[in-house]
This record gives C-alpha cells, structure tokens and sequence, in this order.
C-alpha cells in the first residue's frame, strides 16, 4: 500500500497501529515525495533516509510483535535544523553553525514525537539564526511557497511551512520568537501551534531570544496539531523556562462545542496595517463563530516595539562573540541588525521588559471577560521572494521587519495561539486564534470548530 | 559629512570590540535608528517606579 499525500497524521498512525501500512511503506511514501518536489520547493537541508528506515522498521517490528505504539506510529515528520538531531551540526539557518560537531543527543521534542512512534525524516531550511520573517536563507536559498514557488513561504520556519504546505510531511516542527510558527503557517496555508510560553521544552534547539522562545508543531489539520503537541508536553528539567505543570491533553476537548466561549476581535493596532485579504480573513472567522465584539488591546503597537528592543539586543548578546569573529561569515542583513543590536543602550532594555510586565496585566484582565481573540496573522498574502517593500494603510514599509506586526504583540507575553488557514484564492492567509495562558484547548477547540464548518482548511499545494 | 549616530557607533564599536565596516555602516546606522526609536516609544511610556521587569513571563 502507498500513502497518498492527503493522509493525515492521524490516518497513517491509524492504517499502521491496524496494519493497514506499514510504517515503512509510510515511511518511504514521504521519502519519495520529498525527492519528487523538494528540489522546487527547497524545504530540506538533511534527509534522514537511513535513520528513518531504521526507526520505521523497528515500529513495524513492534506491532508484528503485538507491543503497543503511540499515537504517532510510522507518522513522517520533520524539524527546523535548529533542532539538534543526532549526528548533524545544529546549522540553525547559518554558514558558521555548520562547523559545530555533530549534535550527540536529539532535541527533547524530536525524542518525545519519536516515543509517541513518529518518524523523523529529516532537518528543514530556516531563515539565518531565525531572525528572519521571510523564510529566505542566503546560504541555503529560499524555502519556495507551495502554492506559488515565486513567493516566500514565511520565516523563520520557512522549511517547516514550505515541508507541510506542500505536503511532503503531515507534521514538522518549528520556533516562534515573534512570529516564525504563525507567519509561515499563514503564507504556506497550514495550521501552526505557538504555545503558551514555557510550555514546550526547548531543550536541545539552538537558542534566539530566550525570554520569547516557544518551539511548536505545524499540521495540516487541527487533529494532527493537537496529536503532535499532546505527544510533546511535559517537564524538562533540560530547559530551565518550561513548566512544571502536569500533562493538559487537549485532543480529548477539541470536539467540545464552543457556543459557550466568549469570543471577540482584536481591535486597535490588530485592526491597522492590513490588506484587504487579512481583513477577509478575520470577517470570515468572526463571522462564522458569531463573534461581533471588538476588544481594544491597549498600548499592541508599543508592545511590538518593546518585543523588537528585546529580540535585537538578546539576539545581539548571544551572537556577540561570532560577531567579532566571524562577521563576514554571517547574512549580511543579519550581521547588520544583530551589531546594531548591541549598540542599544541598557536603560531601554529595561524599560521595554518593565513595559512587558505592564502590558502583561491589561491582557490578563481582557481575558478576564473574553475567551478567544481573533486577529490577523500576517497583514497580506504571501509577498515576492525578495520583495523589499510595501504599501502598508498608505505608508511604503520594509517588509521583512512589518509581516510580524501583528503577531509580535501577542508571543511578546507568551499567550498561546493556533494559527487557522483561510484559504482564499489565489493565496491562503492565516488568523490567529489567542487564547488565556496555559488554554491551548481553547485555541484548538475553536480551529477545530472552524475545520468542521469549512472556514478554514489546508490547502493541497498549488504550485505542482 | 558624518551621519548623526556616528560618532556613538564608533565609540560603542570600540568600547565592545565589534567590527563595524565602512560598507556596512549605513545598514548599521538604519538599523539602530529603527531600534531606538522603537525603544523611545517604550521609553515614552509612563511606568509606576515599582514596575517589575518581566524577562521570563510565567502566566
């Protein structure tokens, strides 16, 4: 039996833990679809062929042997090559990565999808460093949108995007500082779970900006988000931010109706600086969970300005030493904005994580009344690889430094958020679904509401 | 003439050992531009003296 691009994670664990498939035959489906239109699409820098065979016979070896296998037995997956994978030098993004050695323990998250019987197919292309929106990679190349190749995917987890937009994995795994899970999703029309801060261990990945790192899952539905992430939950005392809360499954509760939730739009800055498309896209959600209320998020557009003080002097602390050892070795758009990092003055900084906390407090007290926020994901459709600017509500705008305009405000307090495709035509667009912290069965709840009524979907890739 | 900013990124420059080449200071130069006016409008916004910071948010 051969696995067909359209079977969700969720349908290949089932037809292997019945037998159905073998975990090897998924295995190799994937296999042959990445040799098919990763050349065009560019969203792998490793393919793990070798291991992936190995993993998979040994799951198949399991269930001929009647041991049980998780929930993701023989389901292909990838991860953003900021993962450390076993045997591979964690390049996050970069030329003077690729020198480290070979990484001698997979990442937590790679460990925990591969316990719950998935199966790692490979390292994606990312943006250099994940300071980055646009899923372009000097070194690497561009990873290509798999609706239209002449379009970014979105960054910095452009890979992992581009792998499950285009439907070469039904899952893979990226990070998300200010927007690298939600903008890709958006753009490549997939679904993308940023969650709660700390909920995720980041142990293992190469790191960004530590106070606004979150690692999470991109799927092509919301069953497959919620499979993914419940496998990954729990402690670990490898990463010092993530939780000590105990397991929250949230597959169990994504069927629940969401009549009883209270939802409302995002206004003010959420509401500003957008295309005609994400505006569509927001009306269709609202309109299809009934939702009319506008909620005004004080004092967003500062919000995203403190998160960019923060991201570019902690990107600009950790890159320090490789900066005066090796600038030429960096993108130059990144070399140039991690040295202006450093030239920050401190008492800024300061103010900006004094800001955080305040701003912290208003959306604890909006979400005293409210369950869910809907907002824009991306304020346009997938831009032109290399496209430098924009007209954004009548002012011409750098694009690579406003497509996380709108996503910035909500990861800079670490909320969690399921990003939902709309798929418009010719190109999807995202909308981000924000819930209380630590609610990510909310968020899902409400995708997976949007699934069912047809709202939103993963589109098949259109670009082949 | 010299750029405004200048005269701090060659003195920032020196005092944290960072090479700042001639070709890529105008990128530098805009960049930190953005980055401070971005950090004046948090500056700009009025906090109570007891503000925590909240480097690691915990919900």
């Amino acid at each position: 039996m051969t696995t067909k691009s359209e079977m969700t994670a969720s349908e290949i664990a089932g037809a292997v833990t019945s037998r159905k498939m073998s975990a090897l035959d998924a295995t190799e489906a994937a296999l042959a679809r990445i040799k098919q239109h990763d050349g065009i699409l560019n969203s792998f820098t490793d393919v793990t062929a070798d291991r992936a065979r190995a993993k998979a016979r040994a799951i198949d070896a399991d269930i001929a042997a009647g041991k049980t296998v998780g929930s993701l037995a023989g389901v292909p997956f990838a991860v953003k090559n900021l993962f450390d994978v076993t045997g591979l030098p964690t390049r996050a993004g970069s030329k003077i990565n690729r020198d480290l050695a070979p990484a001698k323990r997979d990442a937590t998250l790679i460990e925990r999808m591969e316990a719950a019987g998935a199966v790692l197919v490979g390292a994606l292309n990312m943006g250099e460093y994940a300071y980055d929106f646009t899923g372009e990679n000097v070194h690497d190349g561009p990873s290509r949108n798999p609706h239209d190749t002449t379009r970014m995917s979105g960054g910095s987890s452009g890979g992992s995007g581009t792998a499950v937009g285009g439907a070469l994995v039904p899952i893979a795994l990226g990070s998300d500082t200010n927007g690298s899970i939600r903008v890709p999703s958006s753009f490549c029309g997939i679904f993308g779970l940023k969650p709660t801060y700390g909920r995720l261990s980041r142990a293992r990945s190469f790191p960004f900006v530590a106070s606004l790192d979150h690692l999470g899952p991109f799927a092509r539905s919301v069953t497959d988000l919620a499979l993914a992430y419940d496998a990954m939950q729990g402690s670990d005392p490898d990463d010092g931010a993530c939780t000590t809360r105990g397991l929250e499954p949230t597959l169990p509760l994504i069927a629940n109706p969401v009549s009883d939730l209270r939802i409302a739009i995002a206004g003010g800055h959420f509401q500003k600086n957008v295309f005609p498309e994400a505006v569509e896209a927001v009306s269709r959600v609202a309109k299809a969970l009934g939702a009319t209320k506008v909620v005004d998020v004080p004092e967003a557009s500062r919000a995203r300005a403190a998160a960019y003080v923060i991201t570019t002097t902690e990107g600009a602390s950790l890159h320090l030493d490789r900066l005066r050892k090796r600038p030429n070795d960096f993108d130059p758009a990144v070399r140039d904005r991690l040295i202006a990092g450093a030239m920050v003055p401190a008492a800024l900084v300061d103010r900006a994580q004094k800001f955080r906390r305040w701003y912290r407090a208003q959306l604890a007290e909006i979400f005293k009344s409210v369950d869910v926020l809907l907002a824009p994901a991306t304020p346009c459709t997938a831009p032109k690889l290399g496209q430098v600017n924009f007209n954004l509500d009548g002012v011409e705008l750098p694009v690579r430094a406003n497509i996380g305009i709108h996503t910035q405000p909500i990861s800079f307090i670490g909320l969690p958020v399921v990003a939902v495709p709309v798929p418009l035509e010719p190109l999807p667009i995202g909308v981000q679904i924000i819930a209380a912290p630590w609610r990510e069965d909310i968020a899902l709840r409400v995708a997976y509401a949007l699934e069912k009524m047809g709202v939103v979907a993963a589109p098949a890739p259109r670009a082949f | 003439m010299a750029e405004p900013l200048d005269d701090y990124i060659d003195a920032v420059s020196k005092a944290l050992a960072l090479p700042v080449e001639d070709a890529w200071r105008p990128a530098v130069r805009a960049n930190l531009d953005v980055s401070l006016r971005l950090g004046r409008m948090v500056d700009e916004f009025a906090l109570p003296d007891e503000t925590e910071p909240a480097p690691i948010f915990t919900a």
